[in-house]
């Protein structure tokens, strides 16, 4: 026993080393994803709190709605396109082509369209967010507001979260409609099915729920990838590379949190039915 | 006008202001000078209430600042105006959006109330011709005395710099402290605290000079008792030698 513990000493300590640093990590995140909690907390105090910004939250409803516009209709029908093929092969082994409107319907109103638009904006919106925030945090631009006693937090994230919120399901439903109709194309032009027979199997499988569904989650995601945008902007610090790290780590955390609460919501949703 | 009691800031094991006490006079000029890393900075922050000291009391203007709350720090910062080391100006904004802001934010003036101070201060700083210049046009100098503008737009009583010439050209320095003479002169009863390195123009300009080491004032004088002090710190700190008492990093 004795010549076990002598043999694989240095196998412990290396073990004893990295779960040390593992938990330090841990320790790190936990307190990190505290922190931008009260920080949520903190921008949903504020969205009642006068003065109410007009002018800003308009803005933002251009900048991450109107700007969003191309990218999300030519996703939306890419993503309408290649579902379609990949349904309508399937639906074409049992003769049942007629169905792939339900169903490229129904999987682009409840998962799809919101998340590829959540991602879409994280990837669009959220960066440069999180980039011009940062900038101005490393160029003493955040302590200048604060400074003229005007809180950042009420000036630049309330607007942002509030466009956010009002923005990516407006988005999430335009992403659904052209997906829907990039997926009927392929269906009408590709496997032959009839226009007015693939409408009344999309309108038969996709209720309104399904939709609401969808928008459901679109919402919260709009929230999250505001919100986390500029928490990672407001902590940015160390210059050009400081910016740079806090855009990447903004990205990454949006996409993990949408698809986090992507898992939640969708539980919830199929648990309540 | 602005007193530290005993003020201690510490980060981790790092003290930065080490029970701390100074008073900066109603009306003066006063440069708080010392090396990098003596706390400059963070004491022109515990003035404007953007850190809180570990230990201590600070009062402006009576007010004492270590015992206020979120909202009336807010208001606490209605007092000041700031001009900071790289001028801060929105990016995004022209020199004219720019000086508006503390006005559009802090006041209910009228808007041609409000065209009538943008004119002023640019006036005032000598870019009068600024107005619809974004940032990015100007030179440093230029975006200084616009940071300059916006500080004095929202006619503060207590005016910070934060290093206002470092990394400046001889004579754009100069330029910025003939108009912090110029600003300490012409506007009432305005209180200027200077954070700097430049002691030429502390021994220039300053009412009071006020110099940092170890986290404490070791001097507190006029130029002249700077000039004539016996002190081996501060003498070493005015001639620049790197043999003396002080230590370096």
């Amino acid at each position: 026993m004795n010549r076990l513990k002598v043999e694989f000493a240095p196998v412990f300590q290396i073990w004893n080393v990295w779960s040390l640093q593992f938990l330090k990590i841990l320790s790190l995140k936990v307190e990190d994803f505290g922190k931008l909690l009260l920080f949520s907390f903190e921008v949903l105090r504020k969205v009642g709190k006068r003065p109410f910004r007009r002018a800003e939250i308009f803005k933002q409803f251009e900048f991450i709605g109107n700007h969003s516009f191309g990218v999300i209709m030519l996703t939306g029908f890419f993503v309408g396109l290649v579902f379609g093929l990949q349904v309508g092969g399937i639906f074409k082994i049992f003769k049942t082509e007629a169905m792939m409107g339900g169903a490229t319907g129904k999987a682009l109103a409840r998962e799809l369209a919101p998340l590829m638009t959540g991602f879409l904006l994280a990837g669009r919106a959220g960066s440069s967010i999180t980039a011009e925030i940062s900038s101005m945090k490393v160029n003493e631009q955040i302590d200048a507001i604060e400074c003229m006693g005007v809180d950042p937090v009420q000036y630049l994230v309330v607007p942002r979260a509030i466009a956010g919120v009002i923005m990516t399901p407006l988005l999430c439903g335009l992403f659904n409609l052209i997906g829907m109709v990039g997926a009927s194309l392929v269906g009408v032009c590709m496997y032959d099915v009839d226009l007015g027979l693939y409408q009344e199997k999309l309108v038969w499988l996709v209720q309104s729920k399904d939709i609401i569904a969808g928008l459901q989650k679109s919402v919260v995601f709009g929230f999250i990838l505001t919100v986390v945008s500029c928490y990672k902007g407001l902590n940015a610090s160390g210059g050009a590379k400081g910016v740079g790290v806090a855009t990447t780590d903004s990205v990454v955390l949006s996409l993990l949190m949408i698809l986090g609460c992507d898992v939640l919501i969708t539980f919830f949703q199929v648990v309540s039915k | 006008m602005i007193q530290f009691h005993s003020v201690t800031k510490t980060f981790g094991n790092y003290t930065v202001l080490d029970h701390l006490n100074l008073n900066v006079e109603k009306g003066k000029i006063t440069f708080i000078v010392g090396k990098s890393g003596e706390g400059k900075s963070v004491t022109i922050k515990h003035i404007i209430g953007l850190m809180r000291p570990s230990s201590g009391r600070i009062f402006v203007d009576g007010s004492e600042v270590t015992e206020m709350n979120h909202d009336q720090l807010r208001i606490h910062r209605f007092k000041f105006g700031m001009l900071f080391q790289n001028a801060a100006l929105f990016d995004s904004m022209t020199a004219e959006e720019n000086i508006l802001f503390p006005l559009n934010e802090n006041t209910d003036l009228s808007p041609a109330k409000k065209k009538q101070r943008v004119d002023e201060v640019l006036e005032q700083v000598g870019l009068s011709d600024a107005h619809k210049k974004f940032p990015g046009q100007l030179s440093t100098g230029e975006r200084k005395r616009i940071g300059l503008a916006r500080a004095l737009a929202a006619r503060p009583k207590i005016i910070l710099y934060d290093e206002p010439t470092t990394g400046m050209d001889p004579l754009v320095s100069e330029t910025i402290d003939e108009l912090i003479v110029k600003v300490g002169k012409e506007v009432k009863d305005i209180t200027s605290v200077v954070i700097s390195h430049d002691l030429k123009a502390a021994m220039a300009t300053a009412d009071k000079i006020i110099m940092l080491y170890k986290g404490r004032a070791v001097l507190a004088g006029s130029p002249a008792e700077f000039a004539s002090t016996k002190d081996p710190v501060v003498k070493q700190f005015f001639s620049g030698d790197v043999e003396g008492p002080m230590e370096f990093l």
